[in-house]
């Protein structure tokens, strides 16, 4: 069968599924779902025994789940991994927040011995993207975003059975947060929901503090046990540094196009609200933009997603009022949240999930992302390299990109690879809801948005042009490649942010 | 025309091709070893080739190691390796251009 945007998908997995057919989201009633409570007072919580802990939640053919808050200096993924592999445990479904590069081994090593058969997740790269694309598992990855994870944990299409998170700081009975100790990472946005909704919640800490532990992010009330660790992460690697202003020409020159795309639109006015990525060219569009916001003005109410220091420091120079944070992508943002009352943290739900009483995404008015591949469309690709292999994560793209104005900053080439493209390998994103492309050889408005084009027409700053000539000019220079051979067999299926099927991933043919 | 001796040119730098010319007796014998062998192999090979024979030889070993490189950069670093190869670098071969 065909969704509504013309890719195909298999009818045999079609069978549990829906196919895309709007990014409207509409207001239907939606059921949640509550997780079991073994009650206790609380006490004997704490314990140095992973293999006590795993022994006595994990069992064969269930749900675990994982966050990646602590990204390339994650210890604990692999340390509870290795334990499960050690006691022989069968047929887990794995469904983590996302999978980082520290992982993948691990988690092809779980493959290999039958501990994982089925993974959820927000992405993959690296070796497991490789192993995965080439047909490691039998049934395919099931591909969220983050807010479309949220949604289904708390409808109940994911299950989570036992939820290992790692944190820097605990009490006895489990308050916890995301922002002081040695392994501190700030926000706990993706693991609140897991904390909420798993029927089991282990801590794993390297910094047992006083009870009772404030600010608690996560909550004694949701917690079964806390599990004393050596090592939660490697600081070095869980954030970034201090990210570098980028300089580059072609990345300022797209991000000063940005900022003049943002700067002309109807929605650049007092107490707007705006979402950048952490690319090197999105940190820039937060330098031009704060000089625009200075000329003109203007403060915004909020910034939102994932925060980087560029971020911080609008907040701290009194141009947003309000960062509302559900990572933080590097040290500085991490180190802020527990300084400043302003930088509120927000779990995956709040951020980003479609089947709520609103979400913060609903109230954007722009948002800049980017792209492995758009195609003439304005469909977006972030999950599949021009190889075809698995090698990003949706993120929070499908559901930022519901902004009143979701701008796609990319460049027109990438050495011999085109980045605007006449059909995206994989559809992430569709393009009913981006608006404008900024490439460093124009601008593409989306001809659904003919408001825009008006006002950007008499913008001499801003070079418009239409998405087919951006192709074209991309063709010209890179020519025109190869058709991609991929097999029958569905290595992954993406879900839309309102659990449909967008696209599906095929196993590449070698 | 003749090749005197093996030449190199070009860079493993990414968005470049490092191309070594030298002799051979079978033809035009490409070894390429390319970043994006499935998307442009063919047409890579149909640039080094149509360059080397615009030279008149007909006999060369060439290997390639390419990072992505446009046509244009193929087409130049193949016509410095033949030029370094023939022993003509000095006198530009300005048909072939």
């Amino acid at each position: 069968m065909k969704n509504s945007i013309g890719r195909e998908l298999s009818d045999d997995l079609m069978r549990n599924y829906q196919p895309f057919k709007s990014t409207k989201i509409g207001n239907p009633i939606v059921q949640r779902v509550a997780p079991k409570v073994r009650v206790s007072t609380g006490d004997n919580k704490v314990t140095d025994s992973l293999a006590d802990v795993v022994r006595k939640t994990v069992k064969d053919g269930m749900t675990i789940s994982f966050h990646h808050h602590l990204r390339e200096g994650d210890f604990i993924f692999n340390l509870v991994m290795d334990e499960i592999i050690k006691q022989g445990i069968q047929d887990l479904t794995l469904a983590p927040s996302s999978l980082t590069n520290v992982m993948n081994d691990k988690v092809i090593e779980a493959i290999k011995a039958g501990t994982i058969t089925h993974i959820e997740s927000s992405g993959m790269r690296g070796t497991l993207g490789e192993a995965v694309s080439h047909g490691i598992l039998k049934d395919p990855v099931i591909l969220r975003s983050h807010g479309s994870r949220a949604r289904a944990i708390e409808n109940g299409e994911t299950k989570i059975d036992v939820a290992f998170l790692g944190v820097p700081n605990a009490d006895r009975c489990g308050n916890a947060n995301g922002m002081t100790g040695d392994a501190a990472f700030g926000s706990l946005g993706y693991a609140l929901i897991d904390a909420q909704y798993a029927d089991q919640v282990v801590l794993l800490t390297d910094n047992i503090v006083d009870y009772p532990n404030t600010p608690a992010s996560i909550k004694q009330t949701q917690v079964d046990y806390v599990v004393k660790v050596d090592q939660v992460g490697d600081p070095d690697r869980i954030g970034s540094g201090a990210t570098r202003f980028t300089k580059n020409p072609k990345d300022l020159k797209i991000a000063k196009m940005v900022n003049n795309v943002i700067v002309h639109s109807p929605y650049f006015k007092q107490g707007f609200s705006f979402q950048t990525g952490s690319g090197g060219a999105a940190l820039a569009v937060a330098r031009f933009l704060k000089q625009s916001m200075l000329d003109k003005q203007i403060t915004a109410s909020f910034a939102l997603g994932g925060i980087t220091t560029p971020i911080v420091d609008l907040m701290n120079d009194g141009l947003v009022q309000k960062v509302m944070d559900v990572q933080d992508f590097d040290k500085g943002a991490a180190d802020s949240m527990k300084n400043n009352q302003n930088q509120q943290e927000i779990d995956a739900s709040w951020y980003a999930d479609a089947d709520n009483k609103g979400a913060m995404v609903d109230q954007l008015d722009v948002c800049i992302l980017s792209a492995l591949e758009i195609d003439t469309d304005f469909n977006v690709n972030v999950m599949t390299g021009s190889n075809g292999v698995l090698r990003g994560a949706i993120g929070g793209h499908q559901d930022a990109a519901t902004a009143k104005m979701t701008i796609i900053s990319a460049p027109l080439t990438r050495g011999r690879i085109a980045t605007v493209v006449p059909k995206v390998g994989t559809v992430v994103t569709p393009g009913e809801s981006i608006d404008v492309l900024v490439t460093e050889a124009g601008v593409a408005v989306n001809p659904a948005r003919q408001d825009l084009i008006a006002a950007f027409k008499k913008v001499p700053s801003i070079p418009l042009v239409t998405i087919e000539e951006l192709q074209q000019k991309a063709e010209a220079i890179v020519g025109k490649p190869e058709p991609l051979q991929h097999t029958n067999k569905t290595v992954a299926m993406i879900e839309y942010r309102d659990g449909t099927i967008i696209d599906e991933v095929k196993e590449i043919k070698d | 025309m003749e090749i005197k001796q093996t030449a190199l040119a070009g860079t493993l730098e990414s968005s470049d091709i490092q191309v070594t010319i030298s002799q051979g007796n079978h033809g035009i014998e490409i070894d390429l070893d390319s970043s994006v062998e499935k998307l442009y192999g063919k047409q890579i090979r149909k640039v080094i080739i149509e360059t080397i024979q615009a030279y008149g030889i007909e006999n060369a070993k060439v290997k390639a190691v390419d990072k992505g490189a446009l046509d244009c950069v193929i087409k130049a670093r193949v016509m410095t390796a033949v030029q370094r190869a023939l022993g003509t670098s000095d006198e530009p071969n300005w048909e072939v251009l």
